[in-house]
């Protein structure tokens, strides 16, 4: 009998931590990913959302991605790959292609969205950890966020990194 | 015939296992679970995801961009 019964937890599970600090749409999907695979492989997961990762906890997301100071960001376009240059990336209205453009790809691709994955890792009963200090210098509510983090600052984190077998900063 | 079928073609990492992981739950211990995949990575996730849960990968195979895996879940 290795699984209980609440949620298919497994006792003397692995645990992972996460701490999660960039709020672009390419930067969140590693986090995502990673806590959902491993929830799915019997890891126990814990989400700390801190600086533009508490931004990944809103009820709407309204992700971008910004080719500005992001050399490795090469669309694949007409067999090529193109990337921008930054003062091509600095023009408005750049982004908001590009991330129309990105966002084009992950669906024509069967990649997940971002909603879709961070409601699949709350339904794994992933922890998700709201950082207090970052509630507070960006002025967000826990009523601006989704149902299920709990709010926590950095002892709260450790106290959980510290029984980890992974910790990981994204 | 497998107790279940996942039709996880066209779906890219990581959803082929987690939705392999929920359909898990409905089939019996013992039971088997097909899934059909079209997302090369799914081989070598599979087998990741087999030894790392203890569930068993009875078959993997490939019929042209279709992979299919047969998983038998374990207690």
């Amino acid at each position: 009998m290795s699984e209980q019964a609440s949620g298919g937890a497994v006792a003397n599970a692995k645990t992972m931590t996460i701490i999660v600090t960039k709020g672009s749409l390419d930067w969140a999907y590693p986090p995502f990913i990673l806590a959902t695979t491993a929830a799915a492989m019997n890891v126990e997961v814990t989400m700390f959302f801190t600086f533009y990762g508490l931004t990944l906890l809103l009820k709407k997301l309204n992700l971008q991605v910004s080719p500005l100071g992001n050399p490795g960001m090469k669309m694949p376009m007409m067999g090529m790959h193109i990337g921008l240059p930054n003062i091509v990336g600095a023009i408005p209205g750049v982004d908001a292609a590009c991330t129309a453009m990105m966002k084009n790809l992950i669906q024509k691709k069967g990649v997940a969205s971002i909603e879709e994955l961070r409601a699949a890792a709350l339904e794994a009963d992933v922890k998700m950890i709201a950082c207090q200090m970052t509630l507070d210098l960006f002025e967000y509510k826990m009523e601006d966020m989704i149902e299920g983090p709990t709010v926590g600052g950095a002892a709260a984190y450790m106290e959980q990194a510290l029984k980890s077998d992974i910790n990981l900063f994204i | 015939m497998a107790d279940q079928v996942l039709d996880a073609k066209g779906l890219n990492c990581p959803l082929p296992i987690l939705k392999a992981k929920k359909a898990l739950k409905d089939v019996p211990v013992g039971g088997t679970l097909e899934i059909l995949a079209t997302d090369p990575g799914a081989v070598a996730d599979f087998n990741a995801f087999c030894r790392a849960t203890g569930n068993e990968l009875v078959e993997s195979t490939q019929d042209k961009d279709v992979y299919r895996f047969l998983i038998r879940r374990a207690g």
